[in-house]
């Protein structure tokens, strides 16, 4: 064999901060051979994207290559001047950015940011021959109407299309190499394996060598040969991916591995149980087997639950509920469309669907930040739609929300005991003296340490602060927790953890949850039912083991199809 | 957008009837007899002045002259000021010296403040920025009287450069100073509003995809930084206008510039209701116009902003 595409030795790349000089990656090594494909694993903050910059030399801010190699072909890229780089890039490393929402000007069209691209590399010159190109490039990508959308500007265009149109961007001009920051993340599942599935083929068509960063360890496995786990800036564990995935070695791997929802699903199969479920997804691999007894004790724990809970009257009834939005030109939008479920008291209902489907529309309704065109919802045996004033704000005291957004749902001008007090002075409960004492029991409740009290959300890890938003939802004791995407925003193992928090919550305090999301691996370890959205309609509404167990409608089965790592026998 | 701009120009009328009753009635409340006013130290006969009243209505109520007077600028008559010219022609006259003052003062303040502003941002800490940033702040604290004398004496004064005051017929090159002197208080403002434009969209994602496809410095900075940092710049650029078309009025005074602002002061001091008033409109008017154009200067800056 001749010599490897990439050779990456003892990289280190640091930052400099106002405290100093701050290590991002520390000592990475790996070889990449032509054709072959290697995925780079771990949470944000691991400095796996630090690493793909440092390769293309487009680090953010301060950060710089401190030390180490990386030989394209023999030549070294850490000692390339500027003017070698550009060169470089483009035309021997492709890059494929993460987010399709941010990665195109917003002001030029689409034609003329692609046309750029490959006029630079000097691919076609003349006007005519470079927009044939342009175009090509398009169709390959899977734009197929390319001819028709240059003219076009990104906002035109969904995220799907835009991250197609990125893909074609960075291998208009055939380079050897292409990296891929999580090219998918920001992208529905049943998209994202379509856009992969495109990727896989076209650079094996053209032979490219695909270097992958992802937090996903499924779809890692699924979509590389080769795997490199980093944490905090080293690479903890590196080889083939099913070996690592089924035979972990590293504590952190192995943490790693139990904590994937999608490929933890296999597991929850086995012992067929939901509680059981969120038990084993949180343990360690290494304590699992410990707590197999407890596990079954749980799950008979949950199952008498459930029963009881099916003699109360239901905590939500929602029937044919329609929402129409008028659009000036283009008539009216039904963003909801007859939907109708109930959810009993103490048990979780997950909503599940792709952006657009209508599902945060429905959350939105409920707590009547938004008004139903036509419909009932029926909370706690009110009306939703009769209530006002008084009865609604008492009303809205019992059912709580939290959103997506960890970062953007606290306000960073309140420190964290008021943002947690905050709706019990808004609903006027209890004295100055009795609210702090409640706010030191929810910080219990949440597990975060009583110290926090008087830091600021900035000051907090993205896990905390959903665990912020949990305790300020909880302050009023509500029966109701709406949970908008309530996990989709974090890594792995706080979602993990997040995730059984939100079930010993349920246990303790019998609350109902109406559980928002696109993820349906997540739906598997923490719903009791499911109701699948597509285009505003519920297409399907079952127990949780009958819809992954056998899903009835196509829709359905797509969505399991599409989860990452779905398909991969775990070895454990 | 045609629909969008039909709506906006509609929207302008009754914006104009507020602004035009608004002030007519603040002038009517100003203390004196501007007949009185007129004629100083040697009483006049009592039947000039019963004359005078008639002529410009002074003797009927408020409302009644207010009407008078709208019904005049509906016919194109913007009535005569009090020593005898038609408004129409005060009008003609000065405001073309304003605008083109106006317009001078612009462009000074885009090229320098646009082109500061963006090597600062590009170089953002170094030494061009620091001296920009020091510069900028001697310059929006010094007065714009200072500023305007100091300008004078040394440039036209002492060193000829220009002329230091404004000759008959205004031509344009001896407006230069004024509109430099003018242009320096907003070039503050607009250097650093690019800077920070500048960087903020610098540190965007788009940005490194685009040295990612492999494109140079040389084409990123001009096509995919500059453009789109203009955006804010230009909205402060459509009010600096408007505030350019009114506010001058100082500058216009050192300089002998014989334009609106100095003409609408001794308006003001005369207490000549219809003159104030129509000098008034005409800059509301002009005022919503360019803001209407900068608007839709938006739609062409940034294709996701359509208007419906």
């Amino acid at each position: 064999m001749s010599t490897p595409l990439l050779q990456v030795k003892d990289l280190e790349v640091a930052f400099r901060t106002q405290n100093g000089v701050v290590q991002a990656v520390r000592g990475v090594s790996f070889t990449l051979d032509r054709g072959s494909s290697l995925a780079i694993v771990g949470e944000s903050g691991s400095g796996k994207s630090t690493t793909a910059h440092a390769i293309i030399n487009l680090l953010p801010g301060t950060g710089h290559i401190s030390g180490g190699q990386i030989l394209l072909d023999g030549e070294d890229l850490a000692k390339a001047s500027q003017n070698e780089m550009e060169h470089i890039r483009g035309r021997k490393i492709g890059f494929v950015p993460q987010d399709p929402m941010s990665n195109l000007n917003p002001v030029w069209s689409i034609g003329f940011q692609v046309e750029e691209a490959i006029r630079a590399n000097g691919i076609a010159t003349g006007r005519k021959e470079v927009k044939a190109r342009a175009i090509q490039v398009l169709k390959e990508a899977g734009l197929q109407d390319a001819d028709r959308r240059l003219k076009q500007y990104p906002h035109q265009f969904s995220g799907g299309m835009r991250q197609r149109v990125l893909i074609g961007m960075g291998l208009a001009a055939n380079p050897q190499l292409l990296i891929a920051d999580e090219p998918t993340s920001a992208l529905d599942v049943t998209v994202q394996r379509v856009i992969l599935d495109h990727l896989e083929s076209l650079t094996r068509e053209l032979g490219t060598t695909l270097l992958f960063i992802t937090h996903d360890l499924g779809l890692a496995a699924e979509r590389a040969e080769q795997l490199l786990v980093m944490y905090k800036g080293q690479v903890v564990e590196a080889g083939p991916s099913r070996e690592i995935l089924q035979n972990p070695q590293h504590p952190y791997t192995q943490r790693l591995v139990a904590a994937a929802p999608s490929l933890a699903s296999r597991r929850i199969q086995a012992t067929g149980s939901i509680a059981a479920a969120e038990s084993a997804i949180a343990a360690d691999a290494a304590t699992a087997a410990g707590e197999a007894i407890d596990l079954i004790a749980t799950a008979e724990a949950r199952a008498e639950a459930l029963e009881a809970a099916a003699a109360q009257p239901p905590a939500i009834v929602v029937e044919n509920l329609t929402k129409v939005f008028k659009i000036r030109g283009s008539g009216d939008f039904k963003a909801v469309d007859d939907v109708s479920f109930q959810i009993r008291r103490g048990t979780t209902t997950a909503l599940v669907g792709e952006s657009g489907s209508g599902k945060s529309t429905v959350a939105k309704m409920l707590l009547k930040l938004e008004e139903a065109t036509s419909g009932k919802i029926v909370v706690g045996g009110k009306d939703l739609a009769s209530t006002s004033g008084k009865e609604l704000f008492a009303l809205r005291s019992r059912m709580q929300p939290v959103f997506q957004d960890p970062y953007g749902s606290l306000n960073p001008l309140r420190n964290i005991g008021n943002t947690i007090a905050e709706p019990l002075q808004t609903h006027k409960v209890g004295t100055k003296a009795s609210r702090r004492e409640r706010v030191f029991e929810l910080l219990d409740q949440v597990s975060l340490p009583r110290t926090l009290l008087g830091r600021y959300p900035n000051e907090l890890s993205g896990g905390q602060r959903q665990r912020i938003a949990i305790a300020r939802a909880l302050a009023l004791k509500p029966e109701i927790v709406i949970l908008d995407e309530a996990v989709s925003a974090l890594d792995v193992l706080v979602q993990a953890q997040i995730l059984r928090l939100l079930a010993e919550l349920q246990a303790e305090l019998n609350l109902t949850y109406l559980f928002i999301t696109h993820d349906l691996a997540v739906v598997r370890v923490i719903a009791d039912n499911v109701c699948v959205m597509q285009k505003g309609r519920i297409v399907e509404a079952a127990t949780t083991d009958e819809v992954f167990g056998s899903p009835k409608e196509q829709y359905t089965r797509d969505l399991l199809a599409a989860i990452p790592g779905a398909n991969i026998e775990l070895g454990a | 957008m045609l629909w969008y701009t039909g709506k906006r120009l509609l929207q302008i009328i009754p914006v104009l009837l507020g602004a035009t009753f608004l002030i007519y009635f603040m002038v009517f409340s100003m203390p004196g007899d501007p007949i009185a006013a007129l004629f100083g130290d040697r009483p006049p006969a009592p039947g000039v002045i019963e004359q005078l009243r008639e002529q410009y209505h002074l003797n009927e109520p408020f409302i009644v002259q207010y009407f008078y007077y709208l019904a005049g600028i509906f016919q194109g008559d913007f009535g005569v000021t009090y020593s005898g010219q038609p408004v129409n022609e005060v009008l003609a006259r000065t405001f073309p010296v304003t605008i083109r003052l106006a317009l001078l003062a612009i462009f000074f303040e885009m090229i320098a403040g646009i082109s500061v502003g963006l090597i600062s941002g590009l170089r953002k800490g170094g030494i061009f920025d620091a001296t920009g940033l020091g510069v900028s702040l001697v310059l929006i604290s010094l007065p714009i009287f200072v500023l305007g004398f100091v300008a004078q004496y040394f440039m036209g004064i002492q060193w000829g450069w220009f002329s230091p005051t404004v000759g008959a017929g205004a031509p344009t090159q001896d407006l230069i100073l004024p509109a430099l002197v003018l242009a320096t208080i907003s070039f503050a403002q607009i250097s650093r509003l690019t800077r920070s434009s500048v960087i903020e969209t610098q540190g965007l994602d788009f940005v490194r995809t685009a040295y990612s496809k492999g494109l140079s410095g040389k084409r990123i900075v001009p096509v995919h930084i500059l453009r789109n940092s203009l955006i804010p710049v230009v909205t402060y650029l459509g009010t600096d206008f408007g505030t350019l078309l009114v506010g001058a009025t100082v500058t216009e005074g050192i300089f002998n510039v014989p334009g609106v602002g100095r003409t609408l002061y001794q308006a003001v001091i005369r207490g000549e209701g219809p003159t104030v008033v129509s000098f008034v409109t005409i800059m509301v008017l002009l005022y919503l116009i360019v803001n209407l154009l900068i608007d839709l200067l938006y739609a062409v800056l940034d294709p996701r902003i359509r208007y419906a």
